[in-house]
């Protein structure tokens, strides 16, 4: 691709991240992906909308990552009876499942790939489009259930494991298809979308002011991510401003969450080699931390903290010493539970060499977040496009060269020490002022989009406003669409029973991705 | 070995007593399955935060195991399901096979807003809203997500409803 290939007219989204809104025929879509990918961009989402009562069209929509700023494709297919565009899987093998989900919900399909069915799951009848705007949300179906057809892997001696979609923990439910030679996994195929809850149908009927709540239900993990995503979004269509101090106590929430998640996966990922002590240490310190939430946030888990506006309420005087008491106490027991990690023969076995992602790979199939840093790619938004108030904090991105096991348990702990980093900062530095201004109505027809980098990649909330002000459609992303297909890949070659570690190791949200 | 021992000195002992007085409570348990509880979980399409705090039950402060409860991976062997989420219409099949195969007492303790009355995800194309509507509830537990010690006085009220209808012996 040549260097001098010039992008189609672009407007400014309002955001938090600088966004370039581009529209596009069928053939600048093709022109202007094969320009993305020949500039390495990474896609974040890709997904539809039902325009045909506003101006007669579907609209394809897609967002790329590219080191100093962010793409915004929109593609409008007129031809509403054939309903299709030119498929992106080719370049973005991310793109596929994502393609999938899009015909399944919105009956607007890409010209090549996949035609199974991913989020439906005769739950309801394949003629019937959830998104489409002649849908009504509240129709209900009976469940009529037909096979999935698995790619069957033949050979001698190969057999198949069938794993899910209930599992043996407390975990979400999502179904495994190995396909296995004694105990080398020779192929797994993953089938998700059993907690698909209706979420984008669900955000056009809910009211403005209650949309944050539902997009921090879009993975409970990361209600911080996806509440200030949903913030970051709608404001600049309000001319809303976050007070400097909220901005920094959601910067501070965001952080907590990172590091709530990072110790219960070290916990767990002991407990899977087997090394129970290690669950202990860390569900403990998991369980202060939580305690700490509640005492200084007001929730253990903060699903409703960030809304519209700033954050629910102010912290209570004794913050800043209790806050930096608890780093000073969590710090050190990291620090020790690090080294006997390290130290420990049996574990760093299990660890070391297993479910490989070599970096071609995760870069080739569009790794994001977390796993990606594992694979050696240093992206983290926070650093690469940092909003307020990352802009004026010392981000530190932990990248691991091997992709292993061992590499994304390292990630963790780097990632944890760097959160304290930043958490000092902010309770240290916290801005006065006000933590909530008030929230106006929107302005008519404006589409904004809030990219946040949480603690397992990057989560995107796209909303769009109708002529009333009212949110027209809204799109939520999971950076765990990107990072399924790359477990299936890290598992090839390993044991069956070295999956559940690196399973764990990914820790992906099921729910994020089924939306 | 030396740091892992300096660690467990140092973390002492965390567990805490629950509200309820543990030798009534286990005698309870006793009464109702006549044996330790065995717990098997079911996420029925929650968001994963309700999952967050059932998994907290395991953890040094709230050491369910201790208390003679514990979660089991088939529900051939529970006495109790914990269900979680606005039941997605993809889970529906698989709550249903689950809850077939669970022995009496069949106990069934409906965790968060969602599982109690379809929470901020309602009724729809996708969710059948409450647990209530697809099995038989014994006790819900609202919250979002509900702390843990909210969700064992859920598993306790379950426990002591069936105990109360059941005669020792």
């Amino acid at each position: 691709m040549s260097t001098d290939f010039s992008l189609p007219t672009e407007d400014a989204v309002p955001s938090n991240l600088p966004i370039a809104r581009i529209s596009v025929t069928a053939a600048e879509w093709l022109s202007t992906t094969a320009w993305l990918h020949a500039e390495n961009a990474r896609l974040l989402s890709l997904w539809g909308t039902d325009d045909r009562d506003r101006d007669g069209c579907f609209r394809i929509y897609g967002v790329w990552l590219l080191p100093k700023r962010v793409i915004l494709l929109e593609h409008r297919i007129l031809d509403t009876a054939q309903a299709c565009y030119p498929g992106v899987a080719d370049l973005f093998p991310a793109a596929a499942k994502m393609q999938r989900a899009v015909h399944d919900l919105l009956g607007v399909a890409p010209d090549t790939g996949d035609p199974r069915g991913w989020l439906r799951h005769d739950g309801w009848p394949e003629t019937v489009f959830p998104l489409r705007r002649d849908f009504n949300g509240a129709s209900e179906f009976a469940v009529a259930p037909k096979p999935y057809p698995f790619v069957q892997v033949q050979g001698d001696g190969v057999h198949e494991i069938a794993v899910g979609p209930v599992h043996a923990g407390i975990i979400e439910p999502g179904h495994f298809r190995f396909s296995v030679v004694g105990e080398k996994v020779l192929r797994l195929e993953e089938r998700l979308g059993y907690t698909h809850k209706g979420v984008a149908k669900r955000f056009q009927h809910l009211p403005q002011l209650d949309g944050h709540r539902l997009a921090a239900r879009v993975s409970g993990d990361s209600a911080v991510a996806y509440s200030w995503a949903w913030c970051a979004a709608l404001e600049p269509l309000c001319e809303t401003v976050c007070p400097p101090r909220a901005a920094s106590l959601r910067a501070l929430a965001l952080e907590h969450e990172r590091l709530a998640n990072h110790l219960g996966d070290l916990g767990a990922l002991g407990n899977d080699a087997g090394f129970a002590f290690g669950l202990t240490q860390f569900s403990g310190l998991k369980e202060a931390l939580l305690r700490v939430n509640a005492e200084i946030f007001g929730a253990r888990y903060l699903m409703d903290y960030v809304v519209p506006g700033g954050v629910v309420r102010e912290v209570p005087g004794h913050a800043v010493s209790r806050l930096c008491s608890f780093y000073d106490q969590l710090e050190p027991s990291v620090a020790q539970m690090r080294s006997i990690y390290d130290e420990h023969a049996g574990m760093q076995d299990r660890f070391r060499q297993t479910g490989r992602l070599e970096q071609p790979v995760a870069e080739r199939l569009g790794a994001l977040g977390m796993v990606a840093r594992a694979s050696g790619i240093s992206c983290d938004l926070r650093r690469d496009l940092p909003w307020t108030p990352y802009d004026r904090l010392p981000v530190r991105v932990a990248t691991q060269a091997n992709g292993d096991v061992a590499a994304r348990v390292q990630v963790r702990f780097d990632e944890i020490a760097g959160s304290l980093e930043l958490c000092r900062h902010l309770v240290g530095d916290l801005p006065a002022g006000p933590v909530q201004n008030p929230m106006t109505a929107a302005s008519p027809n404006l589409l904004g989009v809030g990219i946040i980098e949480g603690w397992r990649g990057p989560v995107m909330i796209a909303l769009e406003t109708g002529s009333d002000g009212a949110i027209r459609w809204a799109h939520a992303h999971d950076p765990s669409w990107q990072n399924w297909p790359l477990l299936e890949r890290a598992i090839l070659g390993n044991i069956v029973p070295d999956f559940p570690l690196i399973n764990k190791s990914f820790n992906l949200s099921y729910s994020g991705q089924d939306g | 070995m030396f740091d892992v021992l300096s660690r467990m000195m140092r973390t002492g002992i965390l567990s805490e007593s629950p509200e309820a007085s543990l030798d009534d409570l286990q005698k309870g348990i006793y009464r109702t399955v006549g044996r330790a509880l065995a717990i098997r979980q079911l996420d029925a399409g929650s968001c994963n935060g309700c999952e967050l705090e059932i998994q907290a039950l395991n953890n040094p402060y709230y050491n369910l195991e201790g208390q003679g409860i514990h979660f089991v991976a088939s529900p051939r062997h529970a006495d109790l399901l914990l269900v979680t989420g606005p039941v997605s219409v993809n889970m529906e099949g698989a709550l249903l096979r689950t809850f077939n195969a669970m022995p009496d007492p069949k106990l069934v303790v409906a965790v968060g807003a969602c599982g109690a009355c379809g929470g901020i995800f309602g009724r729809s194309y996708a969710c059948r809203g409450a647990v209530a509507n697809v099995i038989p509830v014994d006790v819900t537990v609202s919250g979002c997500p509900p702390e843990p010690r909210k969700i064992l006085e859920g598993i306790f009220e379950a426990l002591r409803a069936k105990g109360s209808s059941v005669t020792e012996g």
